[in-house]
């Protein structure tokens, strides 16, 4: 029953794919995103009634076998569905459902309407491929097949040069981050002999020495700080805002991005053998979180505040998942899954409104004229500065408290993540201010309206979602905790602290959101400050991290293209297959001459030959 | 005296010389074919010689194959000589040298 719920949840969005692949051009405009909608929305289902006994606690972890995939290696493709990857199946499937059907209404009129939808459930099935995997192979799978929706989707307008340029990138430096994961992948199998999860896992403490599970752990880390736009792996993201802002939504805010965050947590029993590896991680984890929010605080691009907040957040699920903290991250993975879903989406309705304008500059005073999306946007920005009882509140503050219980230099990090909670309070804040408070400061022509109900009713759902997303793993109840454990039951978890503790930790995370919120509102409430400075340039390039990179990789890998092309391959290669010809030529220029055309020369050749070898044979005495 | 294989084959032997000398020496290219003969026929010679001595039906069979072949081989040759000569009106084959290097 359950494994054919599961493969059903897999089956649905693939045969959504193939159906649109094939006639998605010819189908008229709603139904291509009605069939998209429509089988993301049933494989929702689907994981929720496989799921029924896990919440009831009674259900075992299935793997659902489908076929041998590499015998020689004892690869089956088979999906494993834990309480771990139930989770994230929901999430995908659930948000997943809502962005498809905001879609709809955001990707109206666009000539590629049917392709647009086909990608989408490509990238569902990829993603769900990923999070159902039951040994690292077929995980590898679904990691390479995301990448590749990703790559489609952020150069789906890809008559811009620039969403061309960005689609690459984030191709380009993904596959930086996948070579570690393939070297791991690699060390895994030859420690192991095995890439399955339950066996792996299980044999890990006998089979590995620290330094091997050292090295796995980090070039795992490699790999999901490539997928998870962590530093320094990040720059692909802000870059990817490129894309149609669904996209931004579902791929890189609410699901794909969080892949790196999976892999962590999938493979804690490795962490657990490398401490070294895991505080790695955090400390990626927190350096990121405060980095990206330095920077969403002087950007004007509506989506990019929002691409490095997301940076800034998934900082907060390594810092998690570093401390073995794995329900915390996890639970801040659903709970971001909501709010900044919802940001997005509000963000491209705005835009939606605004006709394509995404500078907050000629935004302003929007609240009035687009109601639902200020009031959905505002419940997300409150949910993600931390704002009690929203969602983002309960799962920042059980991350911040399980490093804060770590003691030691764990309490640097919690530092770290205190006064990013602070920034992100108040870069959200600067958001929402400039994009629907004061004076309007719209281009010419512009005529802001509220989006159709079938984007405003996703951010509806998903506003009510970042609103009770967090009651599920409360310090009073802790329902989420209780679901996970079976799925970490080989993993010491590092859980918040209780008692006094954990009300003066709130409260810190709470004052810190409310003095993020209260600078933000005093310093944008009467005029919008110029942010000309040198600091805010350096902040608003990004500290020049794409411009460093484009001069030392970029640039370098230019030239030596550049050379290879121009110098290797004209010369080098050219060169050899000339020399070949050449060489030929000169030879034969040689052996020329014997060709008298003399019949007579010839038959003399022959006789000679003859005569040569009637000789050898006689002198050999062989007649 | 008897005649032995020997002599046999010192007469192929010669005829084979100067079939080889011909081709060597001369440059009409009838002259040139008959020369070809001379030395087909000599070791056909050698062939019939050697079948009798070791008293066998296999020099004999292999002497038809070859007259079989060399007959066809003098349709085709006749005929490029012909047709060569009409073109040119000469048969001295030190004049056919176009396939030179």
């Amino acid at each position: 029953m359950v494994d054919a719920l599961v493969s059903l949840a897999i089956m649905l969005p693939l045969g959504g794919t193939v159906l649109l692949a094939a006639f998605g051009r010819r189908l008229p405009e709603p139904v291509a995103g009605v069939v998209g909608t429509l089988s993301v929305a049933a494989a929702f289902g689907c994981a929720a009634v496989a799921s029924a006994d896990f919440f009831t606690g009674s259900g075992e972890p299935v793997v659902v076998r489908w076929f041998e995939w590499f015998p020689a290696f004892g690869v089956e493709a088979a999906f494993r569905f834990d309480q771990l990857s139930a989770l994230m199946t929901l999430v995908v499937t659930g948000v997943g459902a809502l962005i498809h059907l905001y879609s709809i209404g955001y990707m109206h009129g666009d000539p590629r309407f049917g392709t647009f939808f086909t990608y989408m459930n490509l990238f569902v099935t990829s993603m769900l491929i990923l999070v159902l995997a039951d040994n690292f192979a077929v995980l590898f799978v679904g990691w390479e097949l995301v990448g590749l929706c990703s790559y489609l989707l952020i150069s789906f307008w890809f008559e811009r040069e620039t969403a061309a340029a960005a689609g690459k990138k984030a191709f380009i430096v993904n596959r930086v981050g996948d070579v570690g994961y393939i070297v791991a992948l690699m060390i895994v199998f030859s420690s192991f002999g095995t890439f399955e999860f339950d066996e792996v896992f299980a044999a890990a403490p006998a089979v590995l020495g620290t330094g091997t599970a050292t090295a796995i752990a980090l070039l795992l880390l490699v790999g999901a700080a490539g997928k998870s736009a962590q530093l320094p792996l990040y720059v692909w993201l802000p870059d990817a805002m490129e894309g149609p802002t669904p996209v931004s939504a579902l791929i890189h805010a609410a699901t794909m991005v969080t892949a790196g965050v999976y892999l962590v947590a999938r493979t804690g029993a490795i962490f657990e053998l490398a401490p070294a590896a895991a505080a790695v991680v955090a400390i990626v984890g927190a350096a990121t979180a405060l980095f990206a929010a330095t920077i969403a605080i002087a950007q004007r691009d509506i989506k990019r505040v929002l691409a490095y907040s997301t940076i800034s957040q998934l900082g907060y699920m390594f810092m998690a998942v570093g401390a073995a903290a794995h329900v915390a991250g996890l639970f801040h993975l659903m709970t971001h899954a909501f709010f900044k879903a919802l940001l997005f989406l509000g963000a491209g309705s705005v835009i939606h409104g605004m006709h394509d304008e995404q500078d907050m500059a000629r935004m302003g005073g929007l609240a009035r004229k687009m109601p639902i999306t200020f009031v959905t946007m505002a419940i997300g920005w409150l949910a993600i500065s931390g704002i009690p009882p929203l969602a983002g509140f309960w799962s920042k503050d059980e991350i911040l408290g399980a490093v804060f219980e770590r003691g030691g230099a764990w309490t640097a990090l919690w530092g770290v993540g205190i006064l990013t909670a602070l920034l992100t309070a108040f870069y959200m804040t600067r958001m929402m201010w400039l994009t629907f408070f004061g004076a309007p400061r719209w281009a010419d022509g512009a005529a802001p309206h509220e989006s159709p109900r079938v984007m405003t009713l996703p951010l509806m759902a998903l506003a009510g979602l970042s609103v009770v997303g967090g009651l599920v793993n409360t310090p009073f109840r802790t329902a989420l905790e209780h679901f996970l454990d079976p799925a970490f039951a080989a993993v010491h978890l590092a859980h918040p602290p209780e008692g006094t503790t954990a009300w003066v930790l709130a409260g810190a995370a709470v004052v810190a959101a409310v003095v993020g919120i209260a600078l933000g509102g005093m310093r944008y409430r009467d005029r919008i400050p110029a942010e000309q400075g040198p600091g805010w340039r350096l902040l608003g390039r990004g500290y020049y991290v794409d411009d460093v990179y484009g001069q030392v990789f970029a640039r370098a890998g230019k030239l030596g293209a550049a050379w290879l092309a121009f110098r290797f391959d004209s010369r080098g290669i050219d060169g050899a297959v000339e020399g070949v010809g050449g060489l030929t030529r000169r030879v034969g220029s040689w052996l020329r001459p014997i060709q008298t055309g003399f019949v007579r020369s010839y038959a003399m050749a022959m006789v000679l030959g003859g005569v040569a070898l009637l000789a050898w044979f006689l002198s050999r005495g062989a007649l | 005296m008897t005649v032995t294989p020997g002599w046999y084959m010192a007469l192929a032997a010669a005829l084979f010389v100067i079939g080889a000398g011909g081709i060597l020496l001369r440059r009409n290219a009838l002259v040139m074919f008959m020369s070809v003969e001379l030395m087909l026929n000599a070791v056909n010679l050698t062939f019939v010689a050697a079948g009798r001595e070791l008293n066998v039906i296999d020099g004999q069979i292999s002497v038809l194959f070859v007259m079989v072949v060399a007959a066809a081989e003098v349709v085709v040759g006749l005929a490029i000589i012909v047709a060569v000569f009409r073109r040119r009106h000469t048969a001295s084959v030190d004049e056919l040298s176009e396939l030179r290097g």
